[in-house]
């Protein structure tokens, strides 16, 4: 299957067209540098993303802290992981890199806190 | 009166640092003055990640980059006052600040760093017409309902501009249940960059519409839908391509200026440009002692090139402090062929730093230029680039010897010349 994508490496946005019929050897045309390939490659055989969002806490001097998936995750996983998130209630005092949940739906990679959170 | 020798206005990261490096230039008497609950300015309300990559080599959200600057203030034991906020700053350097703690306190000061940051372009900038009804926010709005407040303003969304601010809440909103119909873009090009282009609309499949605007807002009570519709070359919206969207929500995220009511009143010289202070390398404003730095000065891109700029600023406030004469004659520097502004916009005369760094942007996209310093009409700095675009800030650095050359010269011009690069 053939697929059009821009890459996101640096402002000159290459349109780049992927052609992955053959998955031992996927072919990118497009591109101006070597990082357009790699870029290519990787969406169209493990797309990941860094999901940040918040998560409601208790007790706390405000009512939402902010998390963010560790390293990125698998990029299918991005809305059941928001849905774990949503029935999350943590108790204050919260802190920067306190794990919020642990090995998101099974992918190994934690949601942390991003932002202190102190006790009312 | 109370005397501080450095009151620094705004706590968020231009404030912060401003204050780290003014402290460890060995000044101890400073004041941040910061008008929310907490310090860390919008960086707060940035939950997103790509924060940080220059600084710390590492990508952090914005609440993160924050902190690590907090903890710098921490550390120094650098006094700071939250829940004031200042209401004027006088051309002799009386800052004047309220808070229900201390009521209205005035302050001399030696030397003042305006780090206030800058607003967002509300309806009212753009005229859009039709109705008034609740639903209408500017990006910004949103994201703090959203991530601070815990509060999602509505459940089907228009964007308006496509500006970073608004890609980010194109897909904040719709991480959090709320469907986006489209994200509408006056120009014929995004000032956001590809990489939200790609994380935050395509990976969730939000059409971008170049060239299009809202032209009236529909719904008495509640917003119930906008009306969009093609622009010509001239940017008029086209008749004929008029289309109803319904939502309920219309977000704005169509420019950002500089926070100067404060440094009009000192009587600070602005630029029509950027909307900042005219400041020289020092980042002086045309009132000695008065400093800017930050989105108060210029909107930034990256808060990187915030930390540094105001890292730079708290350095040469400690200088004008201690006594260093940062007033010499000044040399405009004329923006040309495409260049549409550069800070510092004047240069001093005398002082050679080992380095100095110029931002600027320019006003169209560009491809196949190079960025060129000219001393007198002579090229004495030269960078090609495959492409500029006007979302996209550049910075330049010239050395000492570089700088000594533009110093000496009648005329210092930042150009693009075009078509050379090939």
């Amino acid at each position: 299957m053939s697929r059009e994508m821009i890459c996101i490496n640096c402002p000159m946005g290459c349109h780049l067209t992927v052609d992955d019929t053959d998955k031992s050897n996927i072919k990118v045309t497009g591109n101006t540098c070597p990082r357009g390939v790699t870029y290519a490659v990787n969406e169209v055989t493990a797309p990941k993303r860094m999901v940040t969002g918040s998560a409601v806490v208790v007790g706390g001097t405000i009512p939402m802290v902010s998390v963010k998936t560790r390293e990125a995750i698998p990029k299918e996983l991005i809305f059941k992981s928001l849905e774990q998130l949503k029935a999350v209630r943590l108790k204050a005092p919260v802190r920067i890199g306190d794990v919020v949940i642990g090995n998101v739906c099974g992918c190994g990679v934690d949601f942390i806190a991003t932002k202190n959170v102190d006790a009312e | 009166m109370k005397k501080i020798k450095l009151v620094i206005v705004g706590g968020g990261p231009a404030g912060l640092a401003a204050a780290k490096s003014a402290y460890d230039a060995g000044e101890r008497d400073i004041l941040i003055l910061e008008r929310e609950a907490e310090l860390g300015g919008i960086l707060n309300q940035c939950i997103h990640n790509g924060f940080g990559l220059h600084t710390f080599k590492e990508e952090l959200t914005g609440p993160e980059y924050a902190a690590r600057y907090i903890d710098e203030v921490k550390k120094r034991k650098i006094n700071y006052k939250l829940e004031a906020t200042v209401i004027d700053v006088s051309n002799d350097k009386v800052v004047t600040y309220v808070s229900a703690q201390d009521g209205l306190v005035q302050i001399q000061a030696k030397a003042i760093i305006l780090a206030c940051g800058c607003r967002e372009r509300p309806r009212g900038a753009i005229n859009i017409a039709g109705m008034r009804g609740a639903g209408v926010f500017s990006a910004g709005t949103a994201q703090k309902l959203v991530n601070i407040d815990g509060y999602l303003p509505g459940k089907e969304v228009v964007i308006l501009g496509s500006g970073d601010i608004g890609l980010i809440m194109a897909r904040r909103m719709t991480f959090e249940g709320a469907h986006v119909q489209a994200v509408v873009e006056l120009m014929p090009y995004s000032s956001g960059l590809n990489r939200n282009i790609v994380q935050c609309l395509n990976d969730f499949g939000i059409p971008l519409y170049f060239s299009h605007t809202v032209v009236n807002i529909k719904g008495k009570d509640r917003v119930e839908g906008v009306v969009i519709a093609q622009v010509d070359e001239k940017l008029q919206p086209i008749k004929s391509t008029e289309r109803l969207i319904p939502c309920d929500t219309l977000l704005l995220s169509v420019g950002l200026l500089p926070e100067n009511e404060l440094a009009k009143n000192a009587e600070v010289k602005l630029s029509p440009t950027t909307g900042g202070a005219i400041v020289d390398e020092n980042l002086m404003t045309s009132v000695e002692g008065v400093f800017e730095c930050g989105n108060v000065l210029h909107v930034h891109d990256l808060v990187d090139f915030v930390s540094a700029e105001s890292e730079n600023a708290g350095k040469r406030a400690v200088d004008y402090i201690n006594g260093v004469s940062l007033t010499n004659e000044k040399t405009v520097i004329a923006c040309t062929n495409g260049v549409r502004y550069c800070v510092p916009t004047v240069l001093n005369r005398d002082e050679i730093y080992a380095e100095q760094s110029f931002k600027m942007r320019v006003a169209n996209v560009f491809k196949k230029v190079e960025l060129a310093v000219l001393a007198d009409g002579v090229k004495i700095y030269g960078r090609k680039r495959p492409v500029v675009a006007p979302g996209e800030m550049e910075n330049i650095t010239l050395n000492a010897e570089q700088i000594k050359a533009l110093k000496q010269a009648k005329t210092v011009e930042i150009t693009l010349i075009k078509g050379e690069s090939k």
